[in-house]
Formats: C-alpha cells, structure tokens, sequence
C-alpha cells in the first residue's frame, strides 16, 4: 500500500492534467481568427471609393477629400491652447471637453477631435501643426456629388453598425458602406478591397514587428469606376418638373432595358449625406413621413396603374382570339360593376379597338375583358390565362433590376380571389374593374415603363438595369442582356400601338394637345381612383395623374412611365412631364417653353394638404 | 561523456553500462524540450545565435553545459561520498539560508538570492538536495525508528528548518516543496494517521470556503446519522472520539474562517476566491482576471488558443506579445501549449509522468535503505513542482511561485534539479550492494 500510493498519486495528476488540458485545448477551442486575436493588430490601408458616371460620360459621384484633427492624449504637450483653438475654429471650452472625451476614450490611442475641416482651415493649419505635440491630421474621403439629383438612384453611405459587423466579417468599427441605391447594391465594385498589414503587438498593445514577417499582408485593390444607365441631363430635368409634386418617373431605353432617368419626388440633395451635417440632415429627412423624401416612389409606390393597363388587355384579347382589330363593342356611357355603373368618358357609341385606346373607353375593355373570360369553361381557367399574360410583361413580381429595394406590384390570381369571395363564388364580373387598371391591380412606375418598352418592343423587353459600364467595359451579364419575351405574338402589337399613336394623333385622342413636333410619339393616359384613410373614414382623394409613352413610334428610343400623385387627369401633370420629358431625351432642348414653364411652377402642395387639414374639401376639381 | 573515463578510469565503464539510460533519456528531452520553449518565448529578431549570452535562451544554453559538467562531476565521484557529506551538506546549506539575511540579494521583491557576479546562486536549491540527502541520512541510520514519536520529530525537524528560514525571504512557494518530503517519511513507515489528518484538514478548508461552516456541520451530521443508522448493531460506536473529532473539524473550520477573513491580506482572498472559483459576480470576476489572476488567465487563454495542434515554433502570438507574464519561468508550460498544442502539453505529462514511475521503480529496487529514500526524496521535490506548477498554469490550482523542473528559465534550478537527480542516478548504479 505505502509503495504504491505515490504511484497511484502520480497516475491521478496526470489523468487530471490532461483531463484539464484536453478541456482547454480541445473542447474550449475553437480557432482564433487572426482579427481576433489579441496579439495582432490590423492596420488597414484603405482603397479610394469608385466615381459614378453617367451613360455619356458625366461624372455623378466623387470623392472629395476630407481632414480630420486627431489627438493622441497621453502624447500632449502643453499648448497655446487660444491660439490652436483659433486655427481650428472652435472655443476653448470644447476644445477641453472633447480632449477630456478622447483621454477617457482612451490615452494611447487616436482620437477625432475635429471632424472635417474645410480646405481653407486645413491650409491655414498645416504648416503650424508641428508646434502641437499629440495632434495630426488625417486625410479621410468623402463623397462629392457632381450633381443635385438622382439621390433615390445613387443612395448614400454611412458607417457600419453592429449589424453588419454580426453579417459581414469584412467590414470592421468606422468603415463606411452603401446603404441604398447604387452604393449599396454596387457596393463590392464601389468599395475595392482594404489592404491589411498585421502587426504582432505586447500586452501594452504596443508594436514590436510584423506578424508573420507580412507573409499574408495584403495590398489594397481598387475600388471600380462605374457608368450608370442614368441620363444625368434627363434625371436634373425630371427633377426640375416634379417640382412640388408627388410621385415617380422612371424612363427606359427599350432596346437595352437601360434605365435613364429614375425620379423620385419629393426628392433631396444627395450632397445633405455627406459631412458634418450629414445625421442632422438624415434626421430631418426620414422625420418627414407625410412627404417621404427618402422613400424612392419609382421603384416602391404601388398604385393601381389605370388606363395604360387597357392596352395588355387588348393585346391578351387579340391573342386569345376573342377579338379582332375591328370588332366593336357598345358604349353606353360606362359599364357595371355588379349593380353599379361607372361612367366612361369616351362619349359613347360602338367603339372599335383602335377608338377604344385612343379615347380610352371603359366599356370597350369591361366588354374585352369580359370575353376573354367567356372564352374558358370556368372563370379559374380564364383567370390562370389572364395572368399568365400579364406577369410575362414583368408585373406582378419583382423585375430583378440591379437596385437593393423594390415592390412586387400585384396581378391578382385566382387563389387571391378565392381568399376574398370564397371557393368559386366570384366570376368575371366581380373583378371588371382590373380591365380598366383599377380594381385589386397594383404597380410601380418601373413595373409600367418596363410594359410600355415591351410594347414598343413589340413583344420583348430586356430586365431594366442601372449599371451599364464597369472601369469602361460594357456589362455582359445575361440577365441584363438577354431579351424576355411576352406570350403575345408581335403581330397583335401593331393594331395597339396604333392606337397608343392615335392618343396624340387623332383629335378626340386624350393627349392630341401634347404632340412634339416632328416626333411620333404613342402613350396611354391614366387617371386612378385612390383612396385613404381620414380618421378611419374610407375617403376618396384626387385622381392620380398617370402617362406611359414612348417614342418615335417605329424605332423607340425611349419609353417612359410618369406617375403624378392626385394629379388628376392623366393628360394634365402625367402627360405633360412624359412629353416634355422625351422631346429632351430626343432633342436636347425644349421647344414647347409654355408647357415646361407650367410643369415648372404648378404644384400641388394644395392638393397635398387637403386631407390634412380636418376640413371638407373637394376633388377632382376641373379648374387648374 | 568522453571526459568520464578518464576521471572514473576504474568504473567508468561500469557506470555508462549501469546507468538507467531512460531516466537520462527523459532528462535530456525534458531539457531540449524546456529550452526550445524559452528561445520561443525570449526569441526576438535581433538575436539569432543560440549561444548569444546577452539573450536569456543563450544563458539557460550556457547552464545548459553546465550542467552537463556537473553529471559528468556527479558521476565521477565515489558513491559513498554523498552519504557520508550529506550531514555536512545539510549544515551548510542551512548556513547559508541564514546567511541570506545578511548578504543576500532582493530580486523582485524576495531576498533569495547571492550575487556572485556571473550569475546569481539560489541556496533554497541547494537546500532542496541538501534536505533529501539529509533526511535519507537519518531516517537510513540503523538507530532510527520511525514508529517512535522523537524520532519522527527529529525526521520533521530536518523538513522544517529549511523550510521555516526560506518563509520568510519571502519565498512560500520553495517552503512548500519541502512538506512534499513527508513521502519520504511516509514510504519508511510513519503512521497513515498523519497522512489522514492532513488530507481531512485539506478538505475540510476547502469545503469551509466553497460552502460555510454551517454546510459543513450539516455534511458531519449527516455522516455521523449514517453512521449509527448502519452500525449500530454489530458495532460499538466509539461516541468520545467521534464527538472529539467533530469539535475538533468545527472548531478548525471555525479559524478557517476567521483566518481567511482577518488574517489573509485581500490578494490572499483572490488567490483562493480564482482557484476554487468563488467568485460569481461577472463583474468582479473581470476585475480579478484583469489584477491578481492575470496571469492565469492570460496562461489559460494561451494554452487554449494553441488546440489540438498548437500554433506552431515561434508562431505563439500570445507568446510573442508576452501577454503570460513570467512565461519563460513560472509560465513557460503555457508557451508550450500555445505553440505545441494538445499534442505538446501531452507529451510532457506524459515524459513526466514516466519519469516519475520510472524513478519509483528505481528507488524500490535498491538493496541500500539511504539510497532508497533519497530517491523517494528526489521523487517527492520533482513531483510537488510539476504539481504546483503546471496546475497553476493551467488554472486548477491557486497562483504559487515555483519553477517548473527542467523547464522553466533559471541557473540555480536547472543545476540543482540535475545535481538531485543525478545523484540518485549515480547511487543507481551501485544498486546492488547493501553498503557502499
């Protein structure tokens, strides 16, 4: 027993040891990553963000660069503080207090004592900043905008949050990064990649040589030049038009899905997100949730689209067979929902196609509708084929355009009704209403340029994009480059196309007073029932003003959606800002100055303020 | 070992047939071993030569040779010279503890130290050898009997001497090693009883921290119910001692308490609170990780950073940065689990480990009772060392200041730790007579 106890000793040491060790290494462990490691500090060498041009070669975004005064407390010396707070600008009570903040901060490392000075300060300061111990100066850049719009397009950056540092491991405390548009869903291409340098520290976090020797080091990569789709002439002139008003414009090129201008209004000053007072300004524009500067409407607002919506039920009518060219359909004045009968402006009489479109009559496309339906033995079948032709031109569903946000829209299906009515217990008369674009449709302004280019493509469309170059070569990316195509034949576009032609052509046409001279222009005008909410009151408010166009008619160059909130008619602000907007793509100058003069001035802040303001008020008023 | 003959010229050969060549084996290894971890652990770029001696891995290189001259020495000389010096050895030894209050040198903060010029000579390390040979000497002596209580008095005397002039240096962790010898005191026949109290006054001041005194008595009741409920009939229960003993364990735990309380300074308080885990608020907790038990946890996180693997020779980041204070000395077994992984803390258990049987065995085999128990001497200080040590780098046991042998950064320790061992190797090979 006495021999063999300090044996047994022994034996139980060692079992507990590696018991304790096998815990610490091999249980506990797990692998450090390099950033993680306490011993290592990255020093990070930070590439330049990538400029913005646009489709001709403007420059949009920039980078401008920036000084910050940084402080190393403990490296301090006694300074001539009156003086120092002089060049810099600030009083010397707030000098003491943010010195005091970075000494808490931390003693040893740097600090930012004055974010951003001005060039002219910087210049002022450089060449007296030896005489201040423990202070430098630090060049950071921050983006330059080249222009006053586009924001919705461009987005902004800001700094990472806990968030992204939790999602992405590459970013670390105090990088910047793309928060929307473009910046954010370009953001790899924008960023380049940071060079990092390892440096092995001691436990008083101080360097004592390269880790690794720099074996993995690695140098900074470039941040990518881009060229953006944006026409910068055309987005500043749309800007100027939705001047005090509400709604969205999106303008494509249909033979290459190419994006050229995309406005929001109310928009801002991309410029108000960058500097010093940059969260002031943000604040103040996501505050503002009556007008809602920072929501893009063109590619979020979903409204029901109206009329332009009648000229994909013509064409599913032509395709379906259920009518031809010159079949006719009566016009009493309107049609009926149910009991209900809603007017129609046409002025009555057997319509035929081309007439249908051109003085956009509800009758003709509640009775084309209606046929298409009667073509199936059940509403479901008729409502499955219905559908299916819509969604082919892009509604309904996210487009897969090359920006971080969007909206679906929605083209009802029969699942949506049975889930309203009941099993079966809705036919086609209970959704007429989707014949004239009201009723359950909903769409975005991209959704209903993206359909007018598939119109004047006759049949196609290519997937709307923003980015259209990178470090000068052309995009090659399939999705952007191969064209979709509708279930409608091109032969049954010609006769709808006509039609849209004839809106301007024809007198009668609901926009024969819009023509561009020397330009053969097709549209649609819209005008939308909306509704809202005033303390729980179902209300109706001003029609919405909605115009989808392109032009010239043979060989488009550009199709366009405009989208004015409570505008009224879709001749009146629709109308008049999609003409105005294609004689500037296509012509560069504006010949028509009584029109844009009038685009310019009005708007309908008015007509914004009713519902806010607890009294009655009327709509759809004809005077303007 | 060319030189050996020549100075053995007559048993030489005998010796290097004799010797055991496993414990040598483990010696060597555990010196290469300790000596790649403190270039790894005091390497910096500027120095790349291995005998540079302004770099303390040159200097432990330099021992390093002594210390192969000392086995070469140790070897050499008549076996009966360590029996016969050993009580000679012991007086001077102590001497020259004494003399440290005199002449001694205070290096970070202990006065432990002579400063002899070229280097500075540990005497509580000579102690160490001196006390093994010393206690083997008397407890060997044909008029010993260890079951008498003077003698055994005598034989703790011989432990506590050097014990009590090292305390206050103030060098704790070195005093403890010499308690270890009560094996040596054990293994020749002292009562179990000690060992008994020993352990049972350990346990009962751990459980008093962990849980109170009140749980405690609860734990006694219940053990002494237990006891009547299953014995009372076949047995007689001696209830004098057993209420004795209680008193006895009551009123210990009771000055536990209010040494723990009043006499520990608040360090003391830490080092306990860390080891057995007292502490549960978060907060404090980082409070106690960032002051007193930085180091272990800075040991800890380093060993666990190294995996199964290890991160590789000179890859230690935590190593490099020297965020484990002390780690070519006290914590140089936290380099090895940084840079050699599970694999490599393994391995050095287990060399130990063997080491450690290995001289057992030895010891067991002698004919000679004076080589016997100075070989359960030299077992007993190598093994509370790699206790002590390695279970405070590792975070199982309370911070206690004492190199780890072979291993750890040091002169004085290296060159005793041979010497101690390789005595008892050359007393080896001499095994089979019964007197020298």
């Amino acid at each position: 027993m006495r021999k063999i106890l300090l044996s047994l000793i022994i034996v139980v040491i060692a079992i507990t040891f590696l018991g304790r060790l096998s815990y610490l290494q091999i249980f506990s462990f797990s692998a450090e990553q390099v950033l993680e490691d306490p011993a290592i500090k990255a020093i990070y060498d930070y590439p330049e963000r990538g400029y913005i041009y646009d489709r001709n070669g403007h420059l949009l975004v920039g980078n401008d660069p920036a000084y910050d005064v940084m402080v190393i407390p403990r490296e301090v010396k006694p300074l001539d503080t009156l003086e120092f707070c002089g060049l810099l600008g600030i009083d010397k009570d707030k000098f003491v207090e943010k010195l005091k903040k970075a000494r808490v901060y931390s003693p040893r490392l740097p600090s930012v004592l004055v974010p951003q000075l001005s060039k002219q300060d910087y210049a002022k300061l450089q060449e007296k900043m030896r005489k201040y111990k423990g202070f430098y100066i630090q060049k950071r850049s921050l983006r330059y905008y080249d222009t006053p719009s586009a924001a919705n397009v461009l987005g902004y950056i800001s700094e990472v949050n806990e968030g992204d540092l939790a999602v992405n491991k590459y970013y670390v405390q105090g990088e910047l990064k793309g928060r929307t548009g473009v910046e954010r869903y370009y953001e790899d291409l924008l960023r380049g990649r940071k060079g990092v340098q390892y440096i092995q520290k001691d436990r008083f976090n101080r360097d004592i040589g390269p880790y690794k020797n720099g074996t993995i080091d690695t140098l900074p990569e470039q941040g990518k030049q881009i060229s953006i789709t944006i026409d910068k002439a055309l987005q500043e002139y749309g800007e100027l038009l939705m001047n005090g008003k509400r709604g969205g414009i999106v303008a494509l090129e249909p033979a290459t899905g190419e994006i050229l201008s995309m406005i929001s209004g109310p928009t801002y000053d991309p410029a108000l997100l960058v500097g010093r007072e940059r969260s002031k300004n943000y604040t103040k524009l996501y505050n503002d949730t009556i007008a809602n500067p920072t929501w893009d409407r063109s590619i979020h607002a979903q409204q029901p689209p109206g009329s332009p919506f009648k000229t994909l039920n013509a064409l599913i009518a032509l395709q379906e067979g259920v009518l031809e060219e010159s079949s006719t359909i009566q016009c009493y004045h309107g049609f009926y929902v149910g009991k209900k009968k809603r007017g129609c402006h046409c002025g009555g009489g057997l319509r035929n196609m081309n007439q249908g479109i051109y003085q956009s009559c509800n009758a003709y496309f509640a009775g084309a509708f209606r046929k298409i339906y009667e073509k199936f033995e059940t509403t479901d079948e008729g409502m499955d084929v219905w559908e299916k032709h819509m969604r082919s031109f892009g509604l309904g569903d996210y487009l897969g355009y090359d920006l971080p946000f969007g909206q679906k829209g929605r083209i009802p299906s029969k699942e949506y009704y049975d889930k309203w009515y009941g099993d079966n217990r809705w036919s086609s008369s209970y959704i007429i209403s989707n014949s004239i674009g009201q009723g359950e449709i909903l769409a975005t302004p991209v959704q209903l340029a993206n359909m007018t280019a598939a119109i004047a493509n006759r049949g196609h469309y290519f997937t709307p994009h923003i980015l259209k170059k990178i470090e000068g070569k052309d995009i090659t990316e399939s999705k952007f480059t191969e064209a979709k195509h509708t279930t409608i034949d091109p032969k049954y576009f010609e006769p709808v196309v006509q039609g849209m032609a004839d809106v301007y052509r024809k007198r009668g046409g609901t926009a024969y007073w819009l023509q561009i001279p020397d330009i053969e222009i097709a549209g649609k005008t819209g005008t939308a029932e909306n509704f809202t909410k005033i303390d729980g009151v179902r209300t109706q408010l001003t029609d919405h003003s909605v115009f989808v166009a392109f032009a010239p008619v043979d060989n488009p160059k550009i199709a366009i959606a405009v989208y004015i909130e409570n505008g009224y008619f879709g001749s009146r602000y629709a109308g008049h800002i999609a003409t105005l907007m294609i004689e500037k793509y296509l012509k560069g100058e504006i010949t028509r100055t009584d029109l844009e003069k009038r685009m310019l001035e009005k708007t309908l802040e008015a007509e914004y303020a009713k519902p806010y303001s607890g009294e009655e008020f009327k709509i759809n008023e004809r005077v303007w | 070992m060319g030189k050996s003959s020549k100075l053995t010229s007559v048993s030489g050969r005998s010796i290097l047939k004799r010797i055991d060549w496993l414990s040598v084996f483990i010696y060597i290894a555990l010196v290469f071993i300790g000596w790649i971890n403190i270039y790894s652990s005091t390497f910096t770029d500027e120095h790349s030569s291995i005998f540079d001696f302004s770099t303390l891995y040159g200097k432990q290189m330099f021992f390093i040779g002594v210390s192969l001259v000392t086995i070469v020495i140790i070897l050499a000389l008549e076996v009966n010279f360590y029996e016969r010096f050993s009580s000679l050895l012991y007086l001077m030894s102590m001497v020259s503890l004494l003399g440290l209050f005199v002449f001694g040198k205070t290096i970070a903060g202990a006065t432990s130290w002579y400063d002899l010029g070229f280097f500075n000579l540990q005497p509580s390390e000579l102690a160490k050898v001196a006390t093994a040979l010393a206690l083997a000497k008397y407890l060997s002596d044909i008029q010993t009997d260890i079951k008498r209580r003077k003698d055994q008095l005598y034989a703790f005397l011989i432990i506590l001497i050097p014990a009590i002039l090292i305390i206050p240096q103030p060098d704790p962790g070195s005093a403890l090693v010499f308690f270890a010898m009560i094996f040596v005191i054990f293994r020749e026949g002292l009562p179990l009883f000690y060992l008994v109290i020993l352990l049972s006054l350990i346990l009962v001041f751990v459980i008093t921290l962990m849980y109170g005194t009140v749980w405690l008595i609860i734990g006694l009741a219940l053990i002494i119910i237990i006891l009547f409920a299953s014995k009372r009939k076949t047995l007689k229960i001696p209830i004098i001692p057993l209420s004795l003993i209680s008193v006895a364990v009551i009123l210990f735990s009771l000055s536990v308490n209010f040494v723990f309380n009043n006499v520990f300074e608040q360090r003391h308080r830490d080092r306990f609170g860390l080891w057995l885990r007292l502490e549960k608020d978060p907060n404090k907790l980082e409070q106690i990780r960032k002051s007193i038990g930085y180091n272990t946890y800075q040991s800890e996180k380093a060993i666990e950073s190294g995996g199964f693997f290890g991160k590789g020779f000179l890859e230690g980041t935590r190593t490099k940065g020297d965020f484990v204070p002390e780690q070519h000395t006290d914590y140089i077994f936290s380099t090895v689990g940084e840079e050699w992984g599970f694999l490599g803390t393994a391995t050095v258990i287990i060399l130990f480990s063997v080491l450690f049987l290995r001289l057992i065995s030895l010891a067991e085999r002698q004919k000679n009772a004076f080589a016997r128990m100075y070989g359960y001497g030299v077992i007993s200080v190598l093994l509370i060392h790699y206790f002590i040590n390695i279970g405070m780098v590792i975070g199982i046991l309370p911070t206690i200041g004492i190199p780890l042998p072979f291993f750890s950064y040091g002169g004085s320790g290296l060159l005793f730790f041979t010497i101690l061992l390789f005595i008892f190797l050359r007393l080896d090979t001499n095994r089979l007579k019964e007197s020298f």
